[in-house]
């Protein structure tokens, strides 16, 4: 990503003028957009024309617009962004307050603006982040375990499933000959072979790692190169060295947090962000097996600890940071500027990584202590108190406040304030 | 109500026909009443379990060859392949070691099932694997045991190992009992290792004893057997004069036949568990076997396949390798099916009364003992031979272990060891199969795994 124009003022208010040149800036962008902001960026419009004849006649015009946003939508396997708007600015192609749906495109520039002093330190961070020019990681990985493949693509901000596989191998059972398990193997085999072809751009690669329980990687890693040199495959021959077999407990995705705890993987992959993240969220969960008073998790006990100055390393999610409520977004980037300025370190881990998502299992954030404290979660009538906060962050929705979303707004009538 | 996310059977009607053909054929029977006449053999299942290299493979290629069940031609046979690829000391173990990976790495990877009887009772085998990569594999066969044998090496340092507290013969067993195994028989085995030592004997049950009892088993169901897999001292032959003087009980086939067999739930609807679904033949394009779980089926019958919803008829039923009219809960049946295509259901299914199909719930709560501490957190949720990935995403209450009330509610964090209730949500990542929903009821028996480790078992609660 570059920026090319920065019109941010002291109070965070502004515009910035972005260039996406990657994927994974669409996943960037959607880190930095908030409902209600505003985003011009070209379109392409359908426009009828009647001719003096009466005939009509429709044609697609390239054109620049403006909307405020209501509503955004990411898919991460294709990283594209598709964002929907009220039309705020006049154009000769569009009625003003129109809907439009905007779909950010690679080298295309487009703007987004911020009222309520939305480019905040965390926002700031998501764009130096997005334009920082070193070299990024990009790993293959392929867990496994009898039957079950995830073929999966993971880059420094994005764990992206690319196939899965998952066939019945047959089991032992009396009668069956010994070679319809082979069989049944070398099929297996030859499915994630193709996955991994189809699906991994192999060339382009740091590693390419095959995990599992027992022996499949192994032999797996035995079939892709039997395959490679019958076939001869020279480039897939020649990126041997990428690949590494290691040991998961099973084949399921979130196996991969299993697989960067690994010493031998954490040796190839220095200084990968994503390792980092993963790390982290790994010594929060031991912290708590060893010392459950220096582990906190949940908004309104991380945020007490914070308050007493105590968290050494706060994890929070990406996903709470997208909360589509300014009000709430200002909580959570107050929690990082303060632990920051305590001299902690905090980390926003991204939602699509395992690392994130075992967060969001969470609540979204945690934090290591570097001193204990006790009964954050007790203090008050719990339930009532939780139940008080959420209604006060509905009624706020409902009067307007922060929220712009029609969603949020729907939901308030279901809730009993 | 707690199983959310529940998925109503669709139910196609593309193979109404073909299913209207088979129901015709029913003789309705009314199977409890067929089975009571019928005086056949007690029927049991029973697990095999221990630490990797225990010789639980051994021991029971030893016990079948013995029984004559295995041929002495096809011992021979073994023998000599064995010892071509340097592992004669295999080749009883080759008897439950049928895949060529299995031999060649001298290491039991799944689940082998074998028969044989006595003269009161028809025993199935599942011979587990010891290893701890392949626990959910012996996950898949302690949920159809009965009873356990526990299998201990006896060799100076082995049977430690094993013991330790990484080692799986303490998984194993803390895994069957929360599985609702209550009976096991603990093979002392490979004494010949240990010059037949009373004292290794007496320390290494002293030892178990005392741990089965903290496991939760009842010391009047617990027995111990001195025995070696590899000569056949004390396996299903009284010992040489003179081995074990010190020793006055039976033979492991003896404690074997003083097992009781458990109760079946022959009232309940029907349940089979899918362990496997081939091609039974040319007459037979879809097959399944499985245990009856629950219930009772007979040929005519309509089922339904949860959590696909598919509709299935069932055309023939084999148990014992033998064609059958009906098969009831504990019999391992093999079930031909009519009215659905072979890829339409897998393993881990559970074939089910349509009147009363076991739900398929994207989320259930469940009362778990703990094995690790838990917080909310990744987990592989284990149902028999179906394994999925989910989170723990509740927690509901911390209970005291010995009274049963409650300690605390919404903990934030379950110590290992602690009795509690939770909510376990299944993944519904895209391309997964059953839409991210897992066949389960109360009373459901499930294992939670992370990082290669148990971390809680238990019962599926409303
Ligand atoms: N001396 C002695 N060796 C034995 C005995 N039983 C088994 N062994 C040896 O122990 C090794 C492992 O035997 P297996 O039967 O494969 O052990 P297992 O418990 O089935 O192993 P897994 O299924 O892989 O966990 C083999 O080399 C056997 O010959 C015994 O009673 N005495
Ligand atoms: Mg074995």
């Amino acid at each position: 990503m570059k920026v090319i124009k920065n019109l941010v003022d002291r109070d965070g208010n502004g515009s910035i003028t972005l260039f996406p040149e990657e994927p994974e800036d669409m996943w960037h962008t959607y880190n930095l957009l908030t409902l209600g902001d505003h985003l011009t960026a070209s379109a392409i419009r359908k426009v009828s024309t009647e001719s003096s004849t009466g005939s009509t006649s429709t044609h697609r015009v390239h054109t620049t617009l403006t909307t405020t946003i209501t509503s955004i939508d990411f898919d991460p396997p294709s990283s594209t962004l598709h964002i929907n708007g009220r039309v705020i600015t006049e154009n000769k192609h569009v009625k003003l307050g129109s809907y439009h749906t905007l779909d950010l495109e690679l080298n295309r520039n487009f703007t987004i603006t911020k009222p309520n002093g939305g480019w905040d330190s965390v926002a700031m961070q998501v764009i130096r982040d997005a334009c920082d020019p070193a070299e990024k990681a990009e790993i293959g990985a392929v867990v496994m375990q009898e039957g079950l493949a995830n073929v999966c693509l993971v880059t420094e901000y994005m764990t992206v499933l690319r196939q899965r596989v998952d066939v019945s191998l047959p089991r032992k059972r009396r009668g069956v000959a010994m070679v319809s398990f082979d069989k049944g193997m070398e099929r297996f085999y030859e499915q994630v072979y193709q996955a991994i072809l189809k699906h991994l751009p192999i060339e382009s690669l740091k590693v390419v790692l095959l995990a599992s329980p027992g022996f499949l990687a192994d032999g797996l890693m035995k079939y892709i190169f039997a395959k490679a040199t019958t076939a001869g495959n020279i480039p897939l021959l020649r990126s041997r060295p990428k690949f590494i077999t290691a040991h998961t407990s099973s084949g399921h995705i979130h196996s991969l947090s299993e697989l960067l705890a690994s010493q031998e993987i954490q040796a190839r992959l220095t200084n990968t962000r994503f390792l980092k993240e993963s790390r982290a969220i790994d010594e929060f969960y031991a912290m708590m097996t060893t010392d459950e008073d220096r582990a906190w998790y949940g908004i309104s006990e991380v945020e007490k600890a914070v308050g007493k100055g105590a968290v050494q390393t706060l994890l929070i999610s990406n996903s709470l940071m997208r909360s589509q409520t300014v009000v709430e977004r200002r909580r959570y980037v107050r929690m990082v500027e303060e632990v920051k300025g305590n001299g902690g370190e905090a980390l926003v881990l991204s939602s699509v990584h395992e690392s994130g998502r075992r967060l969001d299992g969470l609540g979204g954030v945690a934090a290591i202590l570097g001193f204990p404290l006790l009964g954050l979660d007790e203090d008050e009538n719990e339930e009532e108190a939780e139940e008080e906060e959420e209604g006060q962050r509905l009624e706020k929705e409902a009067n307007g406040e922060g929220a712009v979303n029609g969603v949020n707004g729907t939901e308030v009538v279901k809730v009993k304030v | 109500m707690s199983l959310g996310g529940q998925q109503q059977p669709n139910i196609t009607v593309s193979n109404t026909a073909e299913l209207e053909r088979v129901a015709k054929t029913r003789k309705n029977l009314d199977v409890a009443e067929e089975y009571k006449k019928l005086k056949t053999k007690e029927n049991a299942n029973f697990v095999v379990i221990g630490h990797v290299d225990a010789g639980k493979s051994t021991l029971m290629g030893r016990l079948l060859y013995d029984l004559g069940v295995v041929d002495e031609r096809t011992l021979k046979k073994y023998k000599q392949e064995a010892e071509k690829i340097g592992k004669s000391s295999f080749a009883f173990a080759w008897v439950l070691d049928q895949t060529s990976e299995e031999r060649s790495r001298g290491v039991t990877i799944d689940i082998a099932s074998n028969k044989f009887e006595t003269e009161n009772c028809s025993y199935t085998i599942l011979d587990a694997p010891g290893h701890k990569d392949f626990i959910p594999n012996m996950i898949a066969g302690a949920s159809q045991a009965d009873f356990a044998v526990l299998v201990i090496d006896s060799t100076t340092g082995e049977f430690e190992t094993g013991f330790n507290f990484r080692g799986q013969t303490k998984e194993h067993t803390l895994l069957v009992r929360s599985m609702g195994v209550q009976r096991i028989i603990v093979a002392v085995n490979k004494l010949d290792n240990a010059n037949w030592s009373s004292a290794r004997f007496e320390e290494i049950t002293a030892q178990i004893g005392q741990f089965l009892t903290t496991a939760g088993f009842n010391p009047k169901n617990v027995s111990f057997v001195p025995c070696s897999g590899l000569t056949g001292a004390n396996v299903t032959k009284k010992p040489k004069e003179g081995l074990i003087p010190w020793y006055t009980g039976g033979t492991l086939v003896d404690e074997l036949e003083k097992t009781k067999p458990s109760k079946r739930a022959i009232e309940k609807p029907f349940r089979l568990t899918v362990a496997d679904v081939f091609r039974g033949g040319v007459m037979h394009p879809v097959s399944v076997a499985g245990r009856v779980d629950a219930g009772s089926v007979q040929v005519g019958d309509i089922l339904v396949d949860m959590p696909t919803g598919e509709r299935a008829a069932v055309k023939a039923i084999e148990v014992d390798d033998e064609q059958r009219d009906w098969a009831i809960a504990g019999h391992n049946a093999v079930l031909h099916l009519a009215g659905i295509e072979i890829d339409h259901i897998r393993q881990g299914d559970i074939l089910c009364d349509p009147t009363h199909p076991i739900p398929a719930v994207s989320s259930f709560n469940m009362k778990i003992l703990a094995f690790e501490s838990i917080t909310p957190m990744m987990v592989d949720i284990h149902r028999g031979r179906l394994n999925t990935a989910g989170r723990v995403a509740k927690m509901i209450a911390v209970y005291d272990k010995a009274t049963g009330t409650v300690t605390k509610k919404k903990p934030r964090h379950i110590l290992a060891g602690g009795l509690a209730s939770i909510t376990v949500q299944v993944d519904n990542g895209p391309g997964v199969i059953g839409g991210g929903t897992i066949p389960v009821e109360v009373g459901t028996r499930i294992v939670l795994r992370a990082f290669g480790q148990t971390v809680a078992a238990g019962l599926v609660e409303a």
